[in-house]
């Protein structure tokens, strides 16, 4: 009951918000590959509550939570290529603006941030055999709370994508799990 | 964030400080508007001169004046674009240009612009170029307040080129 409870909270604090920015107004006046390609961030971002989650069993009954754990990060990459390369394709010069960062809008650099942060985590994951154990969790739960930080700032200080409400509950919620794991996990001890 | 009328609040404090101490405004009062970040972006140079960009409803307004003196700037070509419910940024129908009038005005009816890259925006262009009058480019981009205005200002103040 309190497992089934959990799932659905998390569930629904994940992909509530897609349902609800399924609702915005704006499509009408967005083409289909700016529209994929906020989709692509709403849901990327919605996968990343579930991966410390998932880690520390927090979300139970799955036979094997360290391998759905590792489909959903590298589905979270993919995910965020297509975020980038969506609005690269739709305005060059805004993408540019943000990976250099040189854009207007204060919410790219959290988004670079994040995007970064991600690509680094990707490439150790990659590594992890050479790593020490130690070396290899501070540096994934490290990079994890960068990834959730930078992406919950990224979504907050952007207008016209998400749903306000359902948004900032995503967002508080993020942040809280990836401390919360890095917490857990000693990150912050010696 | 209107960035832009900072300039125009230190002139108006500084010429208004000069008429409380019966002073002649300083020439050197009214400071020039700053190239935006992002604001040349999907620029399209030489867009046609119109009376309306689609089928209008939003109004873009503003003022071309000379750093310095303050003097209007007339028949200042000014370009403008945004995301609107008509279109992208990149779509020419999106983009028009227009002149200023005697005292330095512009406007132009346009669609409703709507939050595009995460900010209700627009983008406007003096263009060097494209104008006989001689002063050096500046391009805008400022932000709406709210997404649901109709309106939205954005003044240059320019220097010679």
């Amino acid at each position: 009951m309190r497992s089934a409870l959990i799932w659905a909270a998390a569930l629904s604090l994940a992909f509530g918000p897609l349902l609800l920015a399924a609702g915005s107004p704006y499509l009408a006046f967005r083409q289909p590959i700016y529209i994929a390609a906020g989709f692509a961030g709403i849901a990327a971002m919605g996968l990343l509550l579930l991966q410390p989650l998932l880690a520390h069993r927090v979300l139970t009954g799955l036979p094997k939570p360290r391998r759905v754990h590792a489909v959903l990060g590298a589905l979270i990459i993919a995910l965020i290529t297509l975020h980038v390369g969506g609005l690269w394709i739709t305005s060059p010069p805004d993408v540019i603006d943000a990976l250099t960062f040189r854009s207007p809008t204060p919410f790219s650099v959290w988004g670079v941030l994040a995007l970064w942060a991600a690509l680094a985590a990707a490439f150790l994951t990659a590594r992890r055999r050479a790593l020490r154990p130690k070396t290899w969790r501070r540096g994934h739960l490290t990079l994890g709370a960068v990834i959730a930080l930078g992406t919950a700032a990224h979504a907050l200080l952007i207008e016209g994508t998400m749903e306000p409400m359902s948004k900032a509950a995503l967002a508080a919620a993020l942040a809280w799990a990836s401390l919360w794991a890095a917490w857990r996990s000693r990150l912050f001890s010696r | 964030m209107p960035i832009h009328s900072f300039p125009r609040r230190t002139f108006l404090i500084a010429s208004s400080a000069a008429l409380a101490t019966g002073l002649p405004a300083r020439a050197s009062g009214l400071a020039p508007t700053p190239t935006m970040r992002g604001g040349a972006n999907n620029y399209r140079p030489g867009a046609a001169l119109t009376d309306r960009i689609g089928g209008g409803g939003f109004l873009m307004t503003g003022t071309v004046r000379q750093a310095g003196s303050g003097a209007p700037i007339p028949g200042a070509r000014i370009q403008i674009w945004a995301h609107t419910t008509e279109g992208h940024e990149r779509d020419a129908a999106s983009h028009g240009a227009t002149l200023t009038d005697a005292a330095g005005r512009f406007q132009m009816d346009m669609p409703q612009i709507v939050p595009a890259f995460g900010q209700p925006h627009g983008h406007l262009a003096y263009d060097g170029d494209y104008d006989a009058n001689g002063f050096q480019t500046v391009f805008l981009r400022p932000v709406m307040a709210a997404a649901g205005l109709t309106t939205l200002n954005a003044d240059f103040v320019l220097v010679p080129a």
